[in-house]
């Protein structure tokens, strides 16, 4: 008998592909329908982010967090915030750290619900992601009333927040955390038990606890694999060491647990963003420091002094003291970290930002492997990937 | 935190070159021959067990007579402690790789590799990874320009995406904004 040699397939996923969650460009080695090997080829939205930080001053760097990851944008100016408060010292007011945390959640929820139903969409339930981005549209409303822009908000700064919360905004978060919970049970109606869904993701792209680890796996994909960490747990930052909230970790490590975890995940945000609504204290919501946040306008108009500062931040900015710190968050898909660097100037001398992304995307090629190219789609989609922040 | 980098300079001597604690964040420096060792030994050793490789990232400091950093960012999940590990490098000797050692390391050395030119022993795939195929130069080193090299258009005459020379009708701009006087920075550590 001749013995055949057979060659495997290499076939290319991307960079234009409805599935793949942005510019992704996926090297696959097939064997028949199963994936042998993933390569992805990256670096298609790289903009450059670090090194144009490094031109311009703290403040004037701050815009370039909206735009890593674009669906989790205030936790990502949090992260930098916290970053230059370290390194100045700066404390931020009570009603200031309480807006955060409210904002941090309001913000992960945005995240989950598109990662999730984006997910569905990938696998085929298109319902879900109707339902879901008319819930988005409600939050990205929440984000133009405090900060004028629905994506980009530039709102999270160092010292506090940009501007006080408007009148009654805090009674319509409330009803909006009210009626959000039987929406997300809407969601779980047609996904949790659904037939399809599970088999499409149940036993789907497994990841040991050793492997999740080793891959360096934060956020949901670590917690899928039954490690219990949280930041917002284990080094809390601003006042979520007030709050009460679970943690939801999942025993088998597949597609099933983290869509479950995310859904949780979703619930106990509710529980935080109704526990900041009812403690939050009047009083100042940034930091008093002129030479740290700008005067009021009114104060600009009426005092020398005032003037003066707001037209040295504006200018000049601040200077941060020499030093180095690497400060992160949970941000709704892992840690984010910034490692900032300043040598005493008004500008950062070097910014690195960690994405966990970047990590969890690398980890596609053990996940995939010996996997049906399909599934390749529902990985991605549980990797919860956004290029903005994976390329940067 | 201090007394654990005093602990960990005893039990491998020779081998922490320096410790340093800044805000409750403990560095250690090491020559990059010793990389490998000391990430092991904080990986596995009972009391260290810093099992996540959070970041590896380059810095450049040209000034400097080996001009850049490599800084590993690792994090014990079982002790909730985290840990910062540097050394030193020049244009020419690399450090050696520590995919062995951390699976995650892969695309992050490529990362060093593509932005500062840092070359790492024993790597299995060091591709450039963010930027164009066929890009040349290390962009975050300090004395590449922001505005890079070359230009991209879309040809009409051969109908594809062709690089060019920069051209620019203004020059670049640098406002140097810091006055010569010293500003007021907050200076005392309550930390």
């Amino acid at each position: 008998m001749i013995q055949k040699e057979l060659k495997n397939f290499t076939l290319n996923f991307g960079p234009q592909h409805p599935a793949a969650h942005g510019v992704l460009r996926l090297v696959l080695e097939m064997n028949g329908e199963v994936v042998d090997r993933a390569d992805p080829h990256i670096g298609l939205l790289h903009r450059g982010t670090e090194k144009l930080i490094e031109y311009k001053t703290f403040m004037q760097a701050l815009p370039y967090f909206d735009r890593l990851d674009y669906v989790s944008m205030m936790c990502q100016e949090h992260a930098y915030s916290l970053a230059i408060e370290k390194l100045l010292n700066a404390e931020v007011p009570l009603r200031g750290q309480y807006i955060r945390v409210l904002f941090s959640e309001i913000t992960r929820l945005l995240n989950h619900l598109l990662a999730l139903t984006t997910h569905a969409m990938d696998v085929g339930a298109l319902t879900p992601f109707l339902w879901a981005f008319e819930e988005r549209e409600r939050l990205m409303e929440f984000y133009e009333r405090v900060s004028g822009a629905r994506l980009h908000a530039a709102y999270v700064r160092p010292g506090g927040v940009s501007q006080d919360l408007p009148h009654s905004l805090c009674e319509d978060i409330y009803q909006f955390a009210q009626s959000f919970g039987s929406r997300i049970d809407e969601m779980e109606e047609l996904l949790t038990a659904n037939r399809i869904w599970k088999q499409r993701l149940v036993n789907i792209g497994v990841v040991t606890r050793q492997e999740a680890l080793d891959w360096g796996f934060t956020g949901v994909m670590l917690r899928g694999s039954g490690v219990e960490w949280d930041l917002r747990k284990s080094q809390p930052y601003d006042v979520y060491d007030r709050m009460d909230f679970d943690i939801p970790v999942g025993t088998r490590g597949d597609c099933y647990d983290r869509y479950l975890i995310r859904v949780e995940e979703m619930r106990q945000s509710l529980r935080i963003i109704s526990q900041c609504l009812n403690q939050i204290p009047d009083g100042p919501f940034k930091t008093d420091d002129y030479k740290l946040s700008p005067p009021s306008r009114t104060d600009m108009k009426e005092s020398m002094e005032a003037l003066i500062h707001h037209f040295k931040l504006y200018t000049e900015g601040f200077h941060v003291p020499k030093g180095e710190t690497y400060t992160s968050v949970e941000a709704p898909k892992g840690e984010f970290g910034v490692y900032l660097v300043s040598d005493g100037t008004n500008r950062p001398y070097r910014c690195k930002i960690r994405a966990p992304g970047f990590y969890h995307l690398q980890g596609l090629d053990f996940m995939s492997r010996y996997h049906m190219l399909a599934d390749v789609v529902t990985i991605i989609g549980t990797q919860d990937i956004v290029f903005g922040e994976v390329d940067r | 935190m201090k007394s654990f980098l005093h602990n960990l300079m005893l039990t491998v001597p020779g081998l922490v070159q320096e410790i340093h604690v800044q805000k409750n964040e403990g560095t250690i420096i090491v020559e990059p021959e010793n990389v490998k060792e000391i990430l092991t030994f904080l990986r596995d050793h009972t009391s260290c067990q810093y099992k996540l490789l959070i970041e590896l990232c380059g810095a450049d400091y040209p000034s400097k007579e080996r001009r850049f950093e490599v800084v590993y960012e690792l994090l014990s999940v079982s002790s909730n402690a985290r840990i910062r590990v540097k050394t030193r490098v020049d244009e020419y000797k690399g450090v050696s790789s520590v995919t062995s050692i951390f699976s995650n390391a892969g695309w992050a050395e490529r990362e060093a590799w593509d932005l500062y030119g840092i070359f790492f022993q024993d790597h299995p795939d060091l591709r450039r990874i963010l930027t164009d195929y066929g890009f040349e130069g290390y962009p975050l080193r300090k004395d590449f320009p922001l505005s890079g090299f070359t230009e991209v258009r879309y040809d009409e005459s051969n109908k594809r995406v062709i690089y060019e020379p920069l051209e620019m009708p203004q020059e670049f701009r640098s406002f140097d904004l810091q006055s010569p006087w010293n500003p007021l920075v907050h200076t005392e550590d309550k930390s």
